[in-house]
């Protein structure tokens, strides 16, 4: 198929439908207000069903009955919404239901600002939510690979029975790329015999719960969704290495600011020094092996966030301690520019003058 | 010998876990024979509330989704939209649909959701222990309303039948109580055109149940019951608040 140059937001919905979504339940909020407002307009025209919920906290929950029915839903917001999303993320964990979640990143904290931002991976990875559960968590580079995410998302939301998030920011989502939706190879998927779709009086009920009175049962319940969870750490990681052999530093970033550091990688290269870049594509779960694995040659690892520096926390575990790890970044809605990144690696490597 | 009464297939033979003398059962009983009398125990989904009828969804005999506090009805709308030929409806209590799913409720009827509510209402909030509802009369006794309930600093007992009635997109809305053979069928009448309605593709239908809570109004059964005649049903009226249709044919 031909390649057709659209905007992040539209991109996601154009993917969503593609992979058999037809059902969406959304709030406007900027900046991802695009992405309702594709489906408004195209879900009606495919027999779905597009629904602007009274509030975040309603459309979860509407994801939540929706989901329960089997079919595939969506859902999309940006961090404050997503804030008050955290109750319905938390019960869809807890009754093991699949659907898909957008995050849009906007800066933080409380009303914040509508520039991208990426000070919601703490929201992300560790859920705002009551309770032991864990969503996967893709953050995409691009706006091509934020296409194959959304399909690959749905495939792994109905394969685990489990939420997945979309983490992008902003800018991803504003800006306009060439994108090409491909064919997925299908998956093997389990049969959803447990959906609220009616008994037609010939089999026992079934029930969409997250309710377990008994601490023992509820224990067993926690222990079976862990064992899902590890699951998704043996199989579901993903990250890009660049420029990575030899390298003397290696920068860690995902989504924007990812795309940031690697011209800020390329730039180095250019001036001879040799910079590497890991771009955790899943940010939970995440690589750390790929952390703890840097080339021998790597000295150093700084961390580039358009936060105040929250994956640093993920950096440091997986780096156990072995390398110094430093930071820079921007937060608010501001964007750092390569030679922002650039002007970090030289102080590093000339032992922080 | 002729059968006078059995149990309906609308519930589960499960035993329900409500103390003696509550009429959550009577209403559950209700629910239960108006669908199994209009055939559609296979083609319904029932959402459960938080409180005291969490466990709903192991006792009406189809397929339950259990909401967070006061989310059925959006819960209700995401499973509706989705299978409008199926039949959807909430079983809530007045904490629930009162004070934290207000937004929900007032939304759902506004869009005229093609559900049914069930809103049983007991002036208190049973499952935590008795506390103060948005519904609890003035000067009744909870342990968050020690003294009485006191309208200067709680305000009044929300009305919601009343206010639902001014939402336009409601088709019906009705308040019945559960006191009395006379009035149990009366209520009985009311569930079934609620969901008749839904049948019929006409809208949201609600049916607000005045129901007792003895173990927390501290009394025993037969009192709860004069207590809510002599209180509950003085405040909170019975009858039709609204229903389009009959406007429609007026
Ligand atoms: C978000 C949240 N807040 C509070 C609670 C605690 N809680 C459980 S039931 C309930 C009140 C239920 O009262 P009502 O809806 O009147 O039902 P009843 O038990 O009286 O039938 C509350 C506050 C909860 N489960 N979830
Ligand atoms: S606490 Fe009250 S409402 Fe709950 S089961 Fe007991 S009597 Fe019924
Ligand atoms: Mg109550």
């Amino acid at each position: 198929m031909s390649k057709v140059l659209m905007k992040g937001n539209e991109a996601i919905g154009a993917a969503a439908i593609a992979a058999g979504c037809k059902y969406f339940f959304g709030y406007p909020i900027t900046p991802q207000s695009e992405l309702p407002e594709y489906m408004s307009a195209r879900l009606p025209k495919i027999g779905g069903v597009y629904l602007q919920a009274e509030s975040e906290v309603a459309a979860i929950n509407m994801v939540y009955g929706a989901a329960g029915t089997g079919k595939r839903v969506m859902t999309s917001s940006s961090s404050p919404g997503i804030a008050l999303k955290q109750e319905g993320i938390s019960y869809i964990a807890g009754a093991e239901l699949p659907c898909v979640i957008v995050n849009m990143v906007r800066g933080g904290p409380g009303l914040g600002s509508i520039q991208p931002a990426q000070s919601d991976y703490n929201q992300a990875t560790r859920g705002g939510g009551d309770g032991d559960y864990k969503l996967l968590v893709y953050a995409p580079g691009n706006i091509q690979e934020m296409v194959d995410l959304v399909q690959l998302a749905f495939d792994k939301a109905d394969y685990y029975r489990n939420p997945v998030m979309i983490l992008g920011d902003g800018m991803m989502g504003q800006m306009m790329e060439p994108v090409e939706f491909k064919e997925m190879p299908k998956m093997d998927l389990p049969a959803k015999d447990w959906a609220t779709t009616g008994t037609q009086e010939k089999r026992k009920p079934n029930v969409i719960n997250s309710l377990y009175l008994a601490a023992e049962e509820l224990e067993q319940h926690n222990i079976h969704l862990q064992t899902k969870y590890q699951e998704m750490i043996d199989k579901e990681i993903m990250f890009e290495e660049y420029n990575m052999e030899g390298a003397e530093l290696v920068i860690v970033a995902y989504g924007t600011t990812a795309r940031i550091s690697k011209a800020a990688v390329d730039l180095l290269q250019a001036q001879g020094i040799h910079v590497g870049l890991i771009r955790p594509i899943t940010v939970w779960p995440f690589p750390y092996q790929a952390i703890k694995d840097l080339p021998e040659s790597a000295k150093n690892i700084l961390c580039v966030e358009m936060s105040m520096g929250q994956m640093i926390d993920d950096v440091r575990i997986g780096n156990e301690g072995q390398r110094p790890i430093h930071f820079v970044g921007r937060s608010g809605g501001m964007i750092p520019t390569p030679q922002l990144v650039i002007d970090k690696v030289k102080e590093i490597l000339n032992g922080g003058k | 010998m002729a059968v006078v009464f059995q149990k309906t297939k609308g519930l589960t033979d499960v035993e329900t876990h409500y103390c003696p003398g509550c009429t959550h059962g009577i209403i559950h009983r209700l629910v239960g024979e108006v669908m199994e009398e209009l055939g559609i125990l296979g083609k319904s989904i029932g959402v459960a509330p938080v409180g005291c009828s969490v466990l709903a969804y192991n006792y009406f005999n189809c397929d339950m989704s259990e909401a967070a506090h006061g989310r059925a009805p959006a819960v209700a709308t995401g499973i509706k939209r989705i299978l409008p030929d199926n039949v959807v409806f909430t079983y809530q209590g007045d904490g629930d649909l009162a004070s934290i799913g207000t937004a929900e409720i007032v939304h759902a009827a506004h869009r005229s959701e093609n559900i049914t509510t069930i809103f049983v209402n007991n002036a208190i909030y049973g499952m935590t222990g008795g506390q103060m509802a948005p519904t609890t009369l003035i000067g009744q006794r909870t342990t968050t309303s020690p003294y009485g309930r006191d309208a200067a600093t709680t305000g009044m007992p929300i009305k919601m039948s009343e206010m639902l009635a001014q939402v336009p997109g409601a088709t019906f809305v009705e308040r019945v109580a559960v006191n009395s053979p006379a009035n149990v069928r009366k209520a009985k009448r009311a569930i079934k055109k609620a969901f008749e309605i839904q049948l019929e593709g006409k809208g949201f239908a609600i049916v607000e149940v005045l129901s007792t809570c003895p173990t927390n109004w501290g009394m025993n059964p037969v009192k709860a019951l004069r207590w809510l005649e002599d209180n509950l049903m003085v405040y909170y009226p019975l009858g039709n608040f609204r229903d389009y249709q009959e406007v429609e044919n007026a």
